[in-house]
Formats: structure tokens, C-alpha cells, sequence
């Protein structure tokens, strides 16, 4: 990292002058590429390359207060066979309490089990809860910290305290590695997501995350857009590689292949692998694995040929 | 990685016919001079055959014009409205059909002329449908002026029909349009698409040919306004044969604008905003943002983000549905291009291109930029009219309008700042007809467009577009 960089987060003003001095972002502009970028048509060969792409990045997901073990257990086996020859995905998403139960259904298959902590979703508690919760996960064998920053101090400008807590949390990780949710549907401005990015990143992330899919707007392109550029202009300053995990909202292939769309033209191939970029999702397997089949067959089954879990 | 496979747009929706008459009095018809043939730019195959007017055939054009103004003339406005209002309508219907042969006829990318294009030229047709029964309120009059003679370049050629025809229609006038040379057929399928609507005969002419029918419609002493869009040395000869005859002139003409980012710019976006400024239409824009002017404390970064950028830029088959620099239009214009590049290199500019393969057959030039431009460059003076970016430097706000300013083109600017009051500043100072501020190439057609200084004069489009068309 250049000295420039490293005394950064001496103070809370260095830190604000710092995220502060970075290139505002054109929100028409913005909002343009992204669209643009969706007008992108990927056919025949490129679209059954992206699918598989896109299955093996996805960290199936479920979050809800009525999750179970059985629950846990039927999608981590759709996680490690999907079905009809398709990939594993990347990872699997749940609660802290659920992790011993996700890490024993994924065994030996190379799936990882990511867990949300620090008082997820709303992150409104205090640093030691914050730090236990995650120290409580990662005990239980999690792979994989989804943490959510502090969006009332960040929208105070008090960026110190949430450079400081993603630093805790990201010592707290250990071996595990630290996604950092910057929960963009409430940051609301594209400045404050290229900031917080920043923020994040200087502070240690291994991903930048979109959304909690709690809040709506969720990952909307020109967001992910935004953390694409972020990621490549750090590799570019300190040469430090960070990832970039879009959550929330996606729910077709459509969606799925103009987030790769974006990275490839964004960011660059090097982020298109599991490692760099995942797609936070729910509802998408189903929808990747139909139109996977609709191009290996030339039809479309009904939903009940795909798995609910 | 993955390679996008191909994805083009079928031309079957496209029903080219092998030879196409002239359009006059509502019917197709034979022309006097010998046939010519249009070029796809992109593979060289010839698409069609078409009819040269002759002096005679624009004299007979110009006659049915004359003969149908006093009828159009005298409808109310609210029944041309009409008119217009039903050819948007089927311009939006047949919108893939004309796209296709506009990426045909010209080389442009089909997501531009899908995307940019078609929309627009629809969106002209009803806004000035919707002026056709308020013109009393404009403040220039109801009087139409008679018979127009539009002459059109290949760049854009629906859409500068579009410009050209709408207000011209709007006002009360009937028009014997000639379009460029290499980009005829769009022009043709208008004239299908107006018999479709019903368009009394005579109400739009389309005399296809070279310089000297362009030429005969200007001359022509019938014709009571003359517009043009094209080159700055063609505006002349047209200004000189109609002075002193009475018509009325506009001339929209060539440019060399100046993209001005400083120091404090969304970088992200002014790359965007530079990459669209110069390599959208390959260039082929009379307001391109062909002089790239960078603060020099930020020159470094720029430069390094936009060269990546370009890296990006898909170049190749025009029906492509993911490419984004087509063809360059005809084997002369890529013999101007080259050749001015050539000028840059060899008065000391630095040329670099991303790694680009282009293909073999058609008329092709790779995204370049020069570096080390000075004003007193070739590279810096002249249009190119290619995807041909010259970047100088600058270090104060005064300094950047003052080489802004130091061209005899004003057509366009863009300036890119996230400070509010300097874009003012800027835009109070900078002499070209239309300034963007954090963005580049956005057209409406309520807003005006037109020039300063060698760049031409009257305005299309808006309100002010109005007044070309009536007897103020």
C-alpha cells in the first residue's frame, strides 16, 4: 500500500478528506453505462457459458426468521448438485446459528458457508455484540462473514467509527473472509457508495456487498456499476484485489448475465471467477438452471422439473 | 473471460429492391441520369441500384412541390398535424425495418441507429406534428414559405430527413429533398412510408443523385429556401449561388468542438461522455467532441482510464447487436481520415489505437487517439469526421475557452465539472451553438441545434427551428 494510503484512516479528518477527494460520480452518466450495458445480447454458446458462470457464483441465500435446520439442509443440497449437470454454486448464505448445520450438509463439496453477523441487518448495536456475533459464526465454522456497516454513522459522517468497526470485525474474522455489506438502497447517493466502497475497502474487505435484501432499491446495476470501478481503481492504487458481490433484486438470468456483462467490461475478466464476484441470491438458481436447460433442449419445462428448497 | 458469440439482427425484415426510382408528385419514377450504386460500407456488397435526377427530373420535382403547396398550404394546421402524427406513428411501427437499412446503407452499429436514431427521428415527426396548430403562438408567423430544397448528409441520413422535413411540413411548406450519395435508401423507404400515410402528392420529393442534383435543387430558381447540412466547403458554394436571390438559407455545417474536463470532473463519466463525444457514429458527426481538452494536473489519469476504455470498444459487423463502432461510411472518407492522420503523425502528435483487428473487406478504421496535440496541428484544426480523438491540455478556465474558442467552428462543447457555477462561466463564454454540461451528443427535438462562425447558421429543432420554415 502507498504511505499516502496507509495514513489514511489516521484521523476521522484525514479519512473524510480522503473519501471526500475521490471523482464524484455523474448519476445520469452512471445510470447511462449501466443501461447501455444491458442493451448487451449474449446468445447461443456466450449465454451457456454464462449461465454456468453465473450458477457457480451464486451464494444461495436464505434469511428469514422461519428458517430451520430442515430448511438449511434441503438447500445446501441444492447447493452442491443443483441438478441436471449444472455446477455447485459458491456458497451458501445463513444465519449464525445455522452455520454448524450448513457447514455438515456441505462437507467435502467445495461449497463454502458464508454467515451474516454484526447485528444483520440493521447493524444497530454495539461493537462488542458486533464483534461476538461474528467471533460466534466463525467458530461455528463459517467460511465467510457478511458483516453490514453502520449506515447511521456513515450518514452522520463519522466514517472513523465505521472504518473502525469493519477493522474489528475483520480482525474478529480470522481465516474467514469479510464481506462487507455497504446496504447502497440507503446510502441513497452514488458518491456515498463510491465512498463507502472506499471505505470499506481501505478498511480491510475482502468484497464489497450491495444490499442485505432487506431494503429495496437493492443491487441495481448502475450500484454494482459504481463498486466494479471502485474495486479496479484500488487493484490499480494499491494493488490489493477486493471482490464484489451484488445481493438483492436479481432474480432472472437476464439479470444475472448483464452483472457479468458489467464486470467483464468494467472491472475486467480478472473478477470473473467465484473468487472475485458472486451474485447474492435466492430465487435465481431455478431461474438460471430453466433457461439452462431451455438452451441445451430448445424448450422450456414447467417450474415443477425444478427443485423448491 | 467470456466472448460475446454473435448476435446479429436479421436483415430479413429489410425488402431491398434492385433499383429504386426518384420519388415526385407521390410516385416513383425513372431519373434522367445514369443509375449509381449504394455500398454496404462494411462489406462493400452493393444493396441496391438507384436513379440519378438530372436538372430536368429536379425541375419536374420541383414543380409537383409547387403545385401541392398551395392545397398543403392551405389545410389547417391541425390537419397536417395529422399527417406528421400518422408518419411518426409508422416510423416507430416499421422503427427495426428502417434500422436495419439505415446499418445497411451507412456502417453505423444497429445499436445506434436502434437505440439513437430511430427513436429521435420519430420523436421529431411528433414534436413538430404537435406545433403544426400552435403556430400562431410560436411568434413567427403562420406564413409558410413555399418549396424548400433540402440537402442531406450520409452521416445521419433518416434523422437529418427527420430535421429537415418535419418543420419544413409543420410550417406549410412542401420540400424536394436529396440525400447523400452513399446513403439513399432510408430516404426512399420515407417516401413509401409517407405514400402510406397518405401524404398528398407533392408534398415531399425525393431526388436521389450526386453534387450536381444537390447542386440543381439549390440553383433552382422555384425553390423559395434552401437548407443544408454538410460540409463547410459545400455551405460555401451554396451560399455564394443563392445570395442575392431572395431564399431564404440555413446551413448546419462542419465542426471542430472542444470536450473540456477538469480537474474536478466524474471522471467515470467524462470518459464515457469523451468515448461518446468522438467514437459514437465512428465519428461521423458534424458536433463530435473531436478536440479533447484535459487540465493538465489530471491528463495522467485520464488518459490511462480512457485508453482502457477504448480497449473495450467492439468494433465490427454494423448488424451486430454488441458492436460499437461500425463502418466508416465510404472508401473516401476513410482516404480523408487516414490521410489526416497521417498529417498528425508525421507533425509530431503520438498516435495510439487499442490492439484491433479490423475486418478485411469494407471501409474500416480503428478508435485512435493522438496525444501531444498542439493547436497549431493539422490534427487539431481541421474536421477529420473520424474516430479520431486530438488531446491538448490546458491549465486555467480561461485558458481552456480560449482554445476552445480559437477554431472557426462553433458548433458544439462540452464541459465537465461537478461545479455548477463554472459550467455557467463556461457556457456564458464558450462561442458554439450548443454546450453539454457533463454530457456529450444528447439530442431532443425541443431543443435547438445549429452553429456559430464557419459551423453555419439558422437553428433546427425547438421553437427556434420554426422560424427557418415560415415568413417571418
Amino acid at each position: 500500500m502507498t504511505t499516502s494510503l496507509a495514513d489514511v484512516a489516521a484521523s476521522g479528518a484525514t479519512l473524510r478528506a480522503f473519501l471526500h477527494g475521490l471523482p464524484g460520480v455523474d448519476r445520469v452518466g452512471a445510470d447511462q453505462r449501466a443501461a447501455m450495458l444491458g442493451t448487451r445480447s449474449i446468445k447461443t454458446t456466450a449465454k451457456a457459458r454464462a449461465i454456468d458462470l453465473a450458477i457457480s457464483m451464486v451464494d444461495l441465500t436464505t434469511l428469514e426468521g422461519a428458517d430451520t435446520r430442515g430448511k438449511v439442509r434441503a438447500m445446501c443440497v441444492k447447493a452442491v448438485r443443483p441438478g441436471g449437470g449444472a455446477p455447485r454454486v459458491a456458497a451458501v448464505c445463513v444465519y449464525p446459528d445455522l452455520v454448524p448445520v450448513a457447514v455438515e450438509a456441505v462437507a467435502g463439496s467445495g461449497v463454502k458457508v458464508a454467515s451474516v453477523a454484526t447485528a444483520f441487518p440493521s447493524g444497530r448495536s454495539s461493537l462488542d455484540v458486533k464483534v461476538a456475533d461474528t467471533a460466534f459464526a466463525v467458530a461455528a465454522g463459517a467460511d465467510e462473514i457478511d458483516m453490514v456497516i453502520d449506515r447511521g454513522a456513515f450518514l452522520s459522517g463519522d466514517y472513523l467509527k465505521v472504518y473502525e468497526e469493519i477493522v474489528a470485525v475483520k480482525a474478529a474474522c480470522g481465516e474467514a473472509h469479510l464481506k462487507v455489506i455497504l446496504e447502497t438502497g440507503e446510502l441513497v447517493t452514488y458518491d456515498n457508495v463510491r465512498r463507502a466502497s472506499w471505505l470499506a475497502m481501505l478498511a480491510g474487505a475482502d468484497f464489497i456487498k450491495t444490499s442485505t435484501g432487506k431494503v429495496s432499491p437493492a443491487a441495481t446495476l448502475p450500484v454494482t456499476l459504481i463498486m466494479l470501478e471502485a474495486v479496479r481503481d484500488f487493484r490499480d492504487r494499491t494493488g490489493r484485489q477486493v471482490g464484489v458481490k451484488p445481493a438483492g433484486g436479481i432474480r432472472t438470468t437476464k439479470d444475472a448475465i448483464k452483472n457479468l456483462v458489467l464486470v467483464q467490461e468494467t472491472a475486467g475478466a480478472d473478477w470473473l471467477t467465484p473468487d472475485w464476484f458472486r451474485l447474492g441470491a435466492s430465487s435465481l438458481l431455478n431461474d438460471l438452471l430453466m433457461q439452462r436447460e431451455k438452451l441445451a433442449t430448445g424448450r422450456y419445462a414447467g417450474p415443477d422439473y425444478f427443485t423448491l428448497d | 473471460m467470456f466472448e460475446y458469440a454473435p448476435a446479429p439482427e436479421s436483415r430479413e425484415i429489410v425488402d431491398l429492391r434492385p433499383s429504386y426510382g426518384l420519388f415526385i408528385d407521390g410516385e416513383f419514377t425513372e431519373g434522367s441520369g445514369p443509375a449509381f450504386k449504394t455500398v454496404n460500407p462494411a462489406t462493400e456488397e452493393t444493396l441496391a441500384e438507384v436513379a440519378c435526377a438530372s436538372a430536368d427530373d429536379v425541375d419536374r420535382a420541383v414543380r409537383a412541390a409547387r403545385k401541392a403547396f398551395g392545397g398543403w398550404s392551405g389545410l389547417p394546421g391541425s390537419e397536417r398535424a395529422k399527417y406528421l402524427f400518422r408518419i411518426a406513428r409508422i416510423i416507430q411501427e416499421r422503427a427495426r425495418e428502417l434500422a436495419v437499412l439505415e446499418s445497411l446503407d451507412n456502417g453505423k452499429p444497429i445499436r445506434e441507429s436502434r437505440d439513437v436514431d430511430l427513436p429521435l427521428v420519430a420523436a421529431h415527426f411528433f414534436y413538430y406534428a404537435g406545433w403544426a396548430d400552435k403556430l400562431q403562438y410560436a411568434g413567427f408567423g403562420t406564413k409558410p414559405l413555399g418549396v424548400a430544397g433540402q440537402v442531406i448528409p450520409w452521416n445521419f441520413p433518416l434523422l437529418m430527413l427527420a430535421w429537415k422535413v418535419a418543420p419544413a411540413l409543420a410550417c406549410g411548406n412542401t420540400v424536394v429533398l436529396k440525400p447523400a450519395e452513399t446513403t439513399p435508401l432510408t430516404a426512399l423507404l420515407f417516401a413509401e412510408i409517407s405514400r402510406q400515410a397518405e401524404l398528398p402528392p407533392g408534398v415531399v420529393n425525393i431526388v436521389t443523385g450526386a453534387g450536381e442534383t444537390g447542386a440543381a435543387v439549390v440553383a433552382h430558381p422555384e425553390v423559395d429556401k434552401v437548407a443544408f447540412t454538410g460540409s463547410t466547403e459545400v455551405g460555401r458554394l451554396i451560399a455564394r449561388t443563392v445570395a442575392g436571390t431572395g431564399k431564404k438559407v440555413t446551413l448546419e455545417l462542419g465542426g471542430k468542438a472542444a470536450n473540456i474536463v477538469f480537474d474536478d470532473a466524474p471522471i467515470d463519466q467524462a470518459v464515457e461522455g469523451i468515448v461518446n463525444g468522438i467514437f459514437f457514429n465512428q465519428g461521423h458527426v458534424c458536433c463530435a467532441g473531436s478536440r479533447l481538452l484535459v487540465q493538465e494536473s489530471v491528463q495522467e489519469e485520464l488518459l490511462a482510464a480512457l485508453k482502457r476504455r477504448l480497449g473495450t470498444l467492439r468494433l465490427g459487423d454494423p448488424l451486430d447487436k454488441n458492436t460499437d463502432i461500425g463502418a466508416i461510411n465510404s472508401a473516401e472518407q476513410l482516404a480523408r481520415i487516414r490521410s489526416l492522420s497521417e498529417a498528425g503523425e508525421s507533425e509530431g502528435a503520438e498516435r495510439w489505437s487499442p490492439a484491433c483487428e479490423l475486418p478485411e473487406r469494407g471501409f474500416w478504421f480503428p478508435p485512435t487517439l493522438f496525444t501531444g496535440v498542439a493547436q497549431s496541428h493539422t490534427i487539431a484544426r481541421e474536421e477529420i469526421f473520424g474516430p479520431v480523438l486530438s488531446v491538448l491540455t490546458f491549465r486555467t478556465p480561461a485558458e481552456a475557452v480560449e482554445k476552445a474558442n480559437n477554431t472557426p467552428y462553433g458548433l458544439s462543447a462540452g464541459v465537465w465539472t461537478e461545479k455548477g457555477s463554472r459550467i455557467l462561466w463556461m457556457a456564458e463564454r464558450l462561442r458554439a451553438g450548443v454546450v453539454w454540461a457533463n454530457t456529450f451528443n444528447k439530442f431532443d427535438p425541443a431543443s435547438p441545434f445549429g452553429g456559430y462562425k464557419e459551423s453555419g447558421y439558422g437553428r433546427e429543432g425547438g421553437l427556434h427551428g420554426l422560424e427557418a420554415y415560415l415568413d417571418v
